[in-house]
């Protein structure tokens, strides 16, 4: 910038002068509604980041960097021509000559600004609080002087018990230290809660071991004998700490307005009318500065809804209309601080006329929960929830919505008792209901986008960016978009994607008559676009039902999963699981030393499956194909637990060595594990053989389970289920085992020519018309004539398996996909384990913090 | 301000259609390559903010609604290659400008 910055520029100079999440929120809005084009806008922000998700701060301490909570990295500034200054402090205002004065003493002038200046924490003057070792919570620079003064110290306090106090806490923490807070109120949260919810959340909170002191005032702070400081108490006892952070309320940041005469409020911030304009029209404030009806909104929710009124005002001229103008907001919230809940509904401390109360309250478990009612008992005043927040959602709505209680309304709060419904269906939610406070969405909103055609929760975010703030409301959000469907009688579309108009069933026909052998190849012919993840492994799948040709093919390898990708189970901290196939769950005591040898060289977690299997945890991208050459080379085969495919086998030893035997369950699992091992299904799939009715490996809770008896085998299909539990029916009664495998093959091969894409069996032969009556009427006395090409097809997928661990070994070109880095030899050092019970497992995100603490 | 390009692979090291790590200047990358793609490279970060492990290298590559996106192996969101921009959360991982030049693979690193 020149001295004197003038812009070569026709269109009016807007300037917005702060760039937290308000400001930046603001400038979202103008380019969203043309903005950028009816003005050239500039914005001032002070500190050295762009604006960054200020509500997240304090996970800044469990992994997050800079970059992972900023809102905007510039490109959308400079793609609308919206010019940004960081590191810039505006310090005057000339409103007679409209132009904004720089500390570094440059000049600008603007038509129109915008202050969104923000707040700043206030510190009570105490003697000593502007010691070494003392800090404020507010911005990145703020956390990092935190975290560099926590490494080298062992306490920390937090001045102030509310809601960023207790997240401070939290941090200081996590970081390691010995924490305690200190409350000047007589309870912790003295804003949201009552007296007993303060004393509940003490409880819980000293419980995590953090000191809690309440109705405690500091007098000063001095040197102190064992720690850095001493706090000196007004009842004469004290603390002594080595790190103090003081959280004790913010101040609008005003400083601007009194310089330049706008007028502000008695105690403080910019005064501002509905549309968010100050006492000079031109002049706009909005967010935590702003003075609404004698009001300050210290939270983010009601800073956007402000800025989106102001956005509207400035372009009421370009768009023809202005907007929504701003008429206050819900201080309502909820929270998880410290791992305990704390929510907070409109009148919790019971101040409004004539209002009852009730309250329950468990001291076992540790909830309180109170329900603020109208003197009639008709409608919700507030609420205050501590220790479970499950109640919240319910409770926000009756009092939002002034919806008429029920005639119980305690049972609103009470725990759920049997099988009695509590809470409320969003049928009975008014048209006007607040579903999105964040960028308040109505229930009409929703309504409204599903009647313009977006038919899915995604496209409904889309539209109205409902659930895309804070994301509490996602699950209510939901029940809307699936009641409104439901409602205007909407048939939701069975297409796979946007890239293909068919079902998962039409797409294995195109593959299977059309002869098609690649994806490009069905999108040229049937689809559309360039795909995405729900069409592109389905159809990896359909090609290797069909064709069996080896996944990491060049073709073949974008259309993986990752764990198909890496032929290995991705795991949380991004590292693998390998899994050999252990057919039936025998194995030589060779075989098994080769495992604990394996594991113990590379220090995988070793875990013995339900499934009869032995799962190695922990491998890094690199490892993987090292390990298997190791398996492999000791004859192990892949257990293809990252596909979408027969797992296992299950089984009891059976009539070799049992005395309840009567039939050789052993042999039968190896030979079927054996036989459909490989077999890409739609959802994966699970075996398993009883050598008698006793049952001991539970094969009736198997997709396919076998039971021995006297006259040959029971075969059971269709159970299992997931997250449903379902038994398997009984599909036909002592077979041979000729018979018995035909059958298998039938049903297996019809489920995956037929199913959706995962779809379990249970379901998909819930889905069947005429169920397993018409699955018997197919597979075992041929009614539609497929039986013979289900055996070919199957048969095919047999003849042609192949150990995809030993293909990738052979081939030089995919073990290089296997790499960590293309350019780089270390390894991810964001992998860090810990030992517990002598095996190594992923450290925790505090783990983490500690022990990167320590390292730095 | 102009970034200096640096070199970080051979084509020839890339995925036709999904996502390599890279390491540049100390920070994870993710490099993807997408034939058909107006860019054909595309570089965003490998931290996954959501699922928070190193691994957005290892997502699905997506086409939707005109864009390109990479879905998280972990947890499944989308994050647009172009701006790194999450499309059901309010986060976003960095981006930096790649661009592919006689075999060669460049980011523009800071």
């Amino acid at each position: 910038m020149t001295s004197t910055v003038s812009f070569l520029n026709t269109k009016p100079h807007l300037v917005v002068i702060g760039n937290g999440m308000v400001g930046h929120h603001f400038v979202e809005q103008m380019i969203a509604q043309g903005g950028h084009e009816a003005f050239q806008i500039t914005v001032f922000g002070e500190e050295s980041y762009l604006a960054y998700d200020r509500v997240h701060l304090s996970e800044y301490f469990t992994g997050k960097g800079a970059a992972d909570l900023a809102m905007t990295d510039g490109s959308l500034y400079s793609e609308h021509g919206v010019r940004y200054f960081i590191n810039s402090l505006v310090t005057e205002i000339d409103r007679e000559a409209k132009q904004l004065i720089l500390q570094n003493g440059e000049s600008l002038s603007y038509e129109k600004l915008v202050l969104a200046t923000g707040s700043y924490p206030f510190v009570p003057p105490i003697p000593g609080h502007k010691r070494d070792n003392t800090f404020v919570y507010r911005t990145l620079d703020d956390l990092d002087a935190i975290r560099a003064c926590a490494k080298k110290v062992t306490r920390g306090t937090v001045v102030g018990g509310g809601l960023l106090g207790l997240e401070a806490a939290n941090a200081l923490k996590n970081l390691g230290l010995e924490t305690s807070v200190v409350e000047f109120a007589p309870r912790l949260m003295p804003v949201q809660l009552d007296e007993k919810g303060g004393t509940v959340l003490k409880e819980m909170i000293e419980g995590l071991d953090v000191k809690v002191y309440t109705d405690t005032a500091t007098k000063e702070i001095v040197d102190g004998e064992s720690a850095f400081h001493r706090m000196n108490f007004a009842d004469g006892s004290h603390l002594e700490t080595d790190l103090i952070l003081f959280s004790a309320g913010i101040r609008p940041q005003d400083a601007l307005a009194h310089q330049s005469g706008l007028s502000v409020g008695e105690r403080g911030g910019i005064s501002v009318n509905n549309h968010c304009q100050t006492s000079d029209e031109d002049i706009y404030a909005i967010g935590e500065c702003a003075l609404w009806n004698n009001r300050i909104f210290g939270l983010v929710a009601p800073g956007y809804a402000m800025a989106k009124s102001a956005a509207g005002h400035l372009l009421a001229d370009f768009l023809g209309h202005a907007g929504v103008t701003f008429t206050g907001a819900d201080m309502s919230t909820k929270l998880k601080l410290l791992g305990c809940d704390v929510g907070s509904v409109g009148d919790a401390h019971a101040q409004s006329q004539g209002c009852k109360v009730f309250v329950y309250q468990d001291e076992i478990s540790q909830s309180y929960r109170k329900m603020v009612v109208s003197e009639d008992g008709k409608k919700l005043l507030g609420a205050v929830l501590v220790g479970d927040n499950s109640y919240y959602d319910t409770l926000l709505q009756y009092y939002l919505n002034a919806i008429d209680l029920p005639e119980q309304a305690q049972a609103l709060i009470l725990p759920a008792m049997g099988d009695a419904p509590v809470g409320l269906g969003v049928d009975a939610l008014p048209a006007t209901a607040s579903i999105c406070s964040c960028h308040n969405v109505s229930k009409q909103d929703i309504n409204d986008a599903v009647c313009n055609g977006a038919l899915s929760v995604g496209d409904v975010k889309g539209v109205t960016k409902a659930a895309t703030g804070c994301g509490g409301c996602a699950a209510l959000l939901k029940k809307v978009v699936d009641n409104e469907l439901l409602a205007l009688g909407v048939e939701v579309s069975t297409d796979i994607c946007e890239h293909f108009a068919y079902t998962r069933q039409d797409l294995y026909n195109l593959v299977k008559i059309g002869e098609i052998k690649t994806f490009n190849e069905l999108l040229k012919t049937h689809g559309k676009g360039h795909g995405c993840e729900i069409c592109k492994p389905a159809v990896g799948s359909i090609l290797a039902s069909v064709w069996n040709d080896y996944v990491l093919k060049k073709e073949h390898i974008s259309l993986q999963d990752t764990n198909d990708r890496f032929l290995a189970n991705m795991q949380k901290d991004g590292t693998y699981s390998i899994v050999p196939r252990i057919p039936g769950g025998e194995i030589t005591p060779d075989r098994l030393i080769v495992l604990g040898e394996v594991a113990k060289e590379y220090g995988l977690y070793t875990k013995v499956t339900g499934g009869q299997r032995i799962d190695l945890f922990g491998a890094t991208l690199p490892q993987l194909p090292e390990i298997w050459e190791k398996l492999i080379a000791a004859g192990f085969e892949t257990g293809q637990a990252y596909g979408k495919s027969l797992r296992t086998v299950k089984s009891c030893v059976g009539s070799t060595w049992c005395r309840y035997g009567v039939n050789d369950s052993m042999k039968m699992a190896i030979d079927l594990e054996n036989r459909y091992k490989g077999l890409r299904s739609p959802h994966k799939i699970k075996f398993a053989v009883s050598g008698c009715t006793r049952e001991c490996a539970e094969a009736q809770s198997k997709d396919i389970g076998v039971i021995a008896t006297e006259g040959g085998w029971n075969l059971y299909v269709c159970g299992n289920g997931g997250m449903k539990p379902r038994h398997g029916d009984l599909f036909a009664k002592d077979l041979d085992d000729e018979t018995l495998v035909k059958y298998i093959d039938r049903v297996l091969m019809f489920y995956t020519k037929t199913a959706d894409r995962l779809q379990r069996t249970s379901v998909w032969m819930d889905g069947l018309e005429g169920g397993l009556d018409y699955l018997k009427e197919v597979v075992i006395n041929d009614k539609l004539g497929l039986c013979a090409e289900l055996e070919a097809s199957m048969q095919h997928v047999v003849n042609t398996f192949q150990c995809e661990w030993k293909t990738t070994l052979d081939d030089p070109e995919a073990i290089k996909t296997f790499r960590q880095f293309v350019n780089y030899e270390g390894s991810d050092n964001n992998v860090v384990f810990v030992e517990e019970r002598d095996q190594m497992r992923p450290a925790t995100e505090s783990e983490k913090q500690q022990l990167i603490a320590k390292v730095g | 301000m102009t970034m200096p390009w640096k070199l970080i692979c051979k084509q020839e090291d890339l995925v036709e259609g999904a996502g390599v790590a890279a390491m540049v200047n100390g920070e994870q990358v993710a490099i993807f390559y997408i034939p058909e793609s107006e860019n054909k490279v595309f570089a965003i970060g490998n931290w996954d903010p959501v699922g928070k492990a190193n691994v957005l290298s290892r997502g699905l590559v997506a086409h939707l609604q005109a864009q390109w996106v990479v879905a998280s192996p972990l947890y499944k969101q989308h994050f647009v290659l172009s701006s790194g921009q999450c499309l059901e959360e309010t986060v976003q991982v960095p981006h930096w400008p790649a661009k592919l030049e006689d075999g060669n693979v460049f980011v523009a690193a800071h």
